[in-house]
Formats: C-alpha cells, structure tokens, sequence
C-alpha cells in the first residue's frame, strides 16, 4: 500500500516527466487513493448484507451517490447506477434502454464522432436488425441539431450524442439536441459525458437528458467504476443478470470504495474547474499559438466551444505512432488519437468525418491536459517537440 | 441578475399582536436552514423578509426556501432605487435573456408605500409601455401572461421580479409549542409529523426499536427521515426506545387476540412519559381510521385511555393515496418504502380484534407487573438529534 502512494509521488514529482495524454486516463489523486484503501478495508460489507457491516456499505454507497448527485446537479441519487465505467455506461445505457422499450420497429440516432464504446454498440444493434443513422458533423466537428432534426422519423426511439468529443475536444449542443428531443415522446436522449466531466459545468437538469455517462479514472478517480445518470421513469434493460443490485439495472456486488473514490474525485476536480481553469487555459493557449506557428503544423481542435484540455493537430508528412515514440524517448506522454483506437493503426474516424484527410489524419497527435500540468511543461514538450520534428525530418531524408 | 429574494408571509399575516414573535422565529429558522452561507444577510419587517444574497445563486436557495414553514411564497428580486429612469432599465434588462422568441406578459404593481406618486394602475401602464416599445417580441395579456412581472413599491426601494415560488404555507416551527410524534419509519408517521411541524408544533420523535426482531436497517429509515426533518427545519431530535422486552412479556402475558392492542398501549405510556419529561403538550400519531386494526374507532378508545394527553392525528380522514401523494412531496416516500420491518409488523397476531373491549384489555393487563419494565425502559432511551446538511458521519464525510 506504502509503495503505491510512493510510486504516484514519484510519477507525479519527476522534473523530467511530461505526462499530456490526460483523455486516455489519469493518474489516481492521492487522496482518491486513500479513500479507496480505507473504504476497501474499513467499510468492507457487502451492501446487500442484511448486518450493520452490510448497512454502513450501503449507506456509504449512497452518500457517494447523494455527492455525485449534487455536483452534477440531479435530483435524486437513486438515479445513478454504479458501472465499470465509460464502456458499460455506454453498452448499459444504449442497449439497456433500446432493448428495454420493447418496440418491434426501432430507429436510431448517433453521430459519426462518438466513442467506439457507443458507436460500435451501435454497429451490433444494426447487426441484431435496428435501423441506425449516423449524423454527419460539419468542418469544424459539431454535429448541428438541425442535422438531429432532420435525422428523427417516426420510429426513432434513441438518440445518443457525445457531449466533449475524446479526439478534438468539442464541446456538442447536447442541451439544445435534448430540448428538441424532449418535443418527440417516445426518444430517449443520452449523452456520453465521459470527457466533459471536470472540463465544463455540467447541470444534467438543465441539459434535459434521459441517460448520462460518466467514468471515474478520466478525472482522477480509479479505474473500473463509473456512474450511469439514468432519469427516474427511464427504464433499462440490463445487461447482466443476477442479483438486481442498482434498481435491478446492474447485477453484481457494488464497487464501494470505486464508487466512494469517485466521489472524491469529482469534488476535487470541480474545485480545480473553479480555481484553476483559467490556468489550464493559458497553457493550452500557449500550446496552440506556438504549434501554429510550425509550419507543418495542422491543428484539428477548432478554437471555439472546446475545452482547453485536448489539442489534436497532425504534423503533416510524418506518421503520428512515430511523433509518440520520439516523444516518449524525451518523457513526454502523448497520444495519436483515443487511447482505444491507439493499439489499432486505423485512423481516427473523428478526424476524417471532419474532412480532414487521410494524409494528414495519419500524422495526428492529441495532446491531454489536466489541472495539474504547468506552462515549464508546455515549455519543455513544445522545445522537445521541435527537436522531434526536425530528428525524424533528418532520419527521413537518408 | 437578482441581488435579493422577496419572502412574503402566508397565514401568520393575520396573527395581530403575536406577529412580531412569529417573524422573528421565521427569520431565525430561515437563517438556521440558510447557515451554510453565512454572507448572505437577512433583514425582517411586518409584512417581508428580504435576504440579500450577495453573490449567492438564488437557484441554490430555492430548494431549502421551498421547504420552510411560515413562508406563503418567494421571488428572486432585483432591487432599485425609486427613479423611474432605474426602473425601466431594470425590467428591460431583467426580462431581456427571457425574451428570445414570442411572450405575452403583464405588469402586476403592489404598493406598499401610498406615498409613491404613480398609483398602481399608472405604474402599470408607465412599465408596460416602456417594455412594449423596447421588445417587438412582447405582447400584453393580463389573463394568461407567459411572464408576469411584479412590482413592490416600498418606502426604501422598489423590488421587481417575474417569478414566485410557492412556499410551504404554515407556522414557522415553534411558535406552536412542543409534541412528540410517535414515528415508525412507514409511510404515515413521517407525512403526519411533516404536517404537524408545518403548523408550527415543536416536534421530537419517538422510535421503537426491537433488536435483534428489527435490524439496523429499519432503524436506519427513522434515521434518514430524522435527517429529512433536520434539513428542513434546521435540526431535528428522535428517541429511540428500546423495545423487544416489552413485547416478550405482551407475547408471554397476554391472550393473542389483545396483544396488539395492550402493544400500542405501552408503547403510548412510554411517549407520554417522555413527553413529560421532554416538557411536550401534545402527541402526534400517524393513524388513519380504519386502516389497519389497531386504528378503528373502538381500538382508539382501548389504546388512548391510558393517558389525557391531547392526541393529534393529523391524518385521521385522509385516504392512503392522499398520505402517499404526500409523502413522495415531502421526500420521505423512497425512505418509507424501503423493505425492512419494524416492531409493529413482526408480533402481529393472525387475529388482532379490531374492537377490543377496554375494560377487557385493563383486566389482562392487571395481572402483569408493566409499570417496572416501562421504568428500566425508559433508563435506556437513546436520544439523537439530527442537524441540517450533517447526514453523515465525520468519518464517512472525510472519505468523501
């Protein structure tokens, strides 16, 4: 236990150490990390046991889910269901309320930039027999809730919307796709919040959605738990069976100290949102003036309705997996696209249904910031940066 | 843009000379219930009570105003000075982010001060007017209005709003002396202590508790509805009565058909003792007539004898589906649902009578040494009082 804590220090504390690949996860808060070791081992019941061990689990549970609740603006902790994380949050919410409204004829919505936790759900559903539509985002990658409008026929029964893409960081108008939705009675509207978490204000009521997913180790929590917002009256289908646990949405013994950790996390990470965005913002401007200003440089995160926290850009005429590798030799911790897709050599799907072409596409970087991250670092990764560029320039040109 | 919230005074307006006690207590329970912003301040007259928010989001008050006793209804407000140039620019830039598509609206002006030179229907007219011609959206429709904007006149500044929030009507809590509410956990005792608190009885609850019959869990739903109150009124106490040995010696003693009955009657003598002590006036119960067997008019006769202490059965003619609406309003419903029983459900008798004879339950009891047990029972009463906005446990909040 001592040497963990220990090994974050290190990480967390190493001059030489840039890490900027924040969208693909974070390392655990120390303080997470210890209401996690406490919860594991103080509070160890199983809350579904009838004795006070059992009891305090639950109530435990519930506080971690009353904070969630309040930080995140919803009325009522029973509308959290405990997760695995994005993935699960993402299947359980898509399949579980598709399966669950029990309609032969069914049509679905979602965008061409989402998360392959929710596209490729999408995929099997279009193989299981569901008709599905994939909206088009314009040049600057925003879907348009026109295009939703347009999109919507009289079977549609779903509509799934990323609220901050993972690749650009574009913040959707997912509050005013829900209004519309909210004027078709039979739509379901659910957003995956995976990467807006921490990175923008979120007031789920006054966002008007049906289904939010959240996942704990994009902000420093641990890895393996999640929340699923799901609107008291939405009904799921779920996905494991078992011992009904969550309102009967998700079977198995509940991840308190996960749940409790995540509670945590989401309180410390929205008083650095207040404190220190303006910081975070300063660096990624820096980043984005100095990136344009190399003129292989093509930056893919438009400058408007984005968070600060993600940067994509493509070096033009080198290949992005190399660009990481160079960089990692420096200590700098970069990503091509998602860290999901990273292992595939694909290209990022966000990136061409945004018209960027494949050439570019495959000298893509993305470059995750978290509140921790300074300017010396900017400093630092964008002089190493340089050095790259020209090293495999040379390396090249032999 | 609301730099104040208006709070307007329902029943308690006609209370004439006691007035003045009524909207201190008011103001002492908003500030309680509001003590977690310790910036915002809150000045009381005759007829309002305004809090001034200084930079603390009206939406965040909303929910706890809503729930105070005492206040008929509230508006978030901008206040400005008497200057009619102030004004208008006030209400055209309050109604502005309003104003994206099409509304109807009318002006409503009430004038405190009689003083003002415009009276109510000039001013009207005079902010009307003057919104008319600033929005090409708007129009007017007194009847119906999509947006209603009032207008208080005060001898030192004029309050405007389009939004009033309903309050919880009643008494602030205290002003209406102390009961003890005798509260199982169901569905019931919450909303009739709910109802008597908005009348402003002082209420402490009383709990029986049987472990190991009862688990930790049914005794954790009081604790939550203890908490419920404790937000709502600013704390909240229970007391927990330990309860099995009285019910082994009922279950020991006394013909199962009585049992129920002589139950409800020892639980009662124990709640009028602690009433006493407590310095109570009265005793509150959650029944309904003819619910359930211990709550017909004949069983009320057998179990209320044991004591002359007035009881209030604020839910006596109400239908369940009406306590039920109730309880779900007061957030008290996901709570008294939960599946745990509590000492009342678990000696039931396959035969409770539902007209027990008094003089019957009396001879039965006779011969069984009560008053003894009731003594030593009463030595182990565990009393907690709940405060607002601390639901849990030091330890637990810092894991948190």
């Amino acid at each position: 236990m001592i040497g963990y804590i220990v090994a974050i220090d290190e990480i967390g504390g190493s001059e030489l150490m840039v890490y900027f690949d924040n969208s693909a996860t974070t390392p655990p808060h120390q303080e997470v990390v210890q209401s996690f070791l406490t919860t594991s081992t103080r509070y160890f019941g199983n809350p579904s046991s009838l004795h006070k061990l059992g009891g305090e689990a639950e109530k435990l549970l519930h506080e971690a889910k009353r904070q969630v609740a309040r930080l995140l603006h919803t009325d009522k902790p029973s509308e959290w269901i405990l997760t695995s994380g994005g993935t699960e949050g993402n299947n359980l919410a898509i399949k579980g309320a598709v399966y669950g409204a029990k309609r032969e004829e069914q049509h679905l919505i979602t965008t061409t930039i989402e998360h392959p936790s929710v596209s490729e759900t999408f995929r099997q559903l279009e193989e299981k027999g569901f008709d599905v539509t994939y909206v088009d985002v314009d040049e600057d990658g925003f879907v348009r809730p026109e295009a939703i409008e347009e999109a919507i026929r009289p079977h549609t029964t779903f509509v799934s919307v990323i609220h901050v893409n993972n690749e650009i960081g574009t913040v959707q108008p997912v509050k005013k796709i829900a209004q519309l939705c909210k004027g078709y009675r039979r739509i379901t509207f659910h957003s995956d919040g995976v990467q807006a978490v921490g990175k923008v204000p979120i007031d789920i009521t006054d966002l008007g959605v049906d289904l939010y997913t959240t996942s704990a180790h994009k902000f420093k929590g641990m890895k393996g738990t999640g929340m699923l917002y799901c609107k008291e009256g939405i009904l799921l289908s779920p996905l494991f069976a078992g011992g009904q646990q969550e309102g009967t949405f998700r079977s198995g013994t509940q991840n308190v100290p996960g749940a409790v950790a995540m509670a945590k996390a989401l309180r410390l990470v929205e008083e650095k949102r207040q404190n220190v965005y303006s910081d975070l913002h300063e660096i990624s401007s820096y980043i984005r003036e100095k990136l344009s200003k190399i003129s292989d440089i093509v930056i893919h995160s438009p400058s408007k309705q984005v968070v600060p926290h993600i940067l994509n850009f493509s070096v033009v005429g080198k290949k992005g997996e190399v660009l990481v590798h160079a960089l990692e030799e420096a200590d700098i911790y970069v990503s091509t696209t998602s860290a999901c897709s990273s292992k595939k050599s694909s290209l990022s799907e966000t990136l061409l249904a945004k018209g960027v072409s494949p050439e570019v596409a495959k000298g893509a970087l993305r470059v995750s910031l978290s509140y921790e991250n300074t300017l010396e670092e900017a400093q630092y990764f964008i002089e190493e940066l340089h050095r790259v560029i020209q090293t495999v320039q040379s390396v090249k040109r032999k | 843009m609301y730099d104040h919230v208006l709070i307007r005074y329902g029943d308690l307006s006609t209370k004439g000379r006691n007035r003045s006690a009524f909207v201190s207590r008011l103001k002492r329970q908003i500030r309680s219930v509001l003590s977690q912003w310790p910036e915002l301040d809150i000045i009381s007259n005759r007829d309002r009570t305004f809090i001034h928010l200084h930079g603390v989001d009206f939406e965040q008050l909303r929910n706890p105003l809503e729930n105070i006793f005492g206040i008929i209804s509230f508006s978030p407000v901008v206040k400005v000075n008497r200057d009619m140039e102030e004004i208008s620019l006030a209400a055209s830039q309050l109604l502005e982010k309003e104003i994206t598509k099409p509304v109807t609206f009318k002006v409503s002006t009430r004038r405190a001060d009689k003083q003002f030179p415009l009276n109510t229907n000039e001013m009207n007219y005079f902010l009307g007017s003057h919104l008319l011609k600033t929005f090409e959206n708007l129009s007017v429709n007194v009847h119906e209005p999509d947006l209603e904007l009032t207008v208080e006149i005060r001898k030192e500044a004029i309050y405007l709003s389009y939004e009033t929030v309903a309050g919880a009507g009643g008494f602030p809590v205290g002003s209406s002396g102390k009961a003890m509410s005798m509260l199982s956990g169901g569905l019931d005792s919450p909303v009739s202590t709910f109802l008597a608190m908005r009348r402003g009885i002082e209420v402490e609850a009383i709990h029986f508790h049987s472990p190991p019959y009862t688990s930790d869990r049914a005794k954790q739903k009081v604790e939550d509805i203890g908490q419920l109150f404790a937000d709502l009124t600013g704390e909240f106490t229970v007391h927990y009565v330990p309860f099995a040995k009285v019910q082994e010696l009922i279950q020991k003693q006394i013909p199962e058909n009585y049992t129920m009955t002589s139950t409800r009657r020892m639980m009662l003598k124990l709640t009028d003792a602690i009433r006493s002590t407590r310095e109570g006036k009265a005793i509150i119960t959650g029944e309904s007539i003819g619910q359930v067997a211990s709550q017909t008019l004949d069983s009320m006769i057998a179990i209320n004898a044991v004591t002359a202490t007035p009881i209030l059965r604020p839910l006596a003619t109400l239908d369940k589906q009406e306590i039920v609406t109730m309880s779900k309003r007061i957030g008290a419903y996901d709570i008294s649902i939960r599946p745990y029983e509590d000492c009342c459900t678990i000696f039931t008798p396959p035969n409770p009578k539902t007209r027990p004879k008094l003089e019957k339950v009396e001879r039965y009891e006779s011969f069984v040494d009560f008053d003894n047990l009731l003594l030593d029972v009463l030595q182990h009463v565990e009393t907690v009082t709940y405060r607002a906005n601390q639901s849990v446990s030091q330890e637990m909040s810092q894991l948190l």
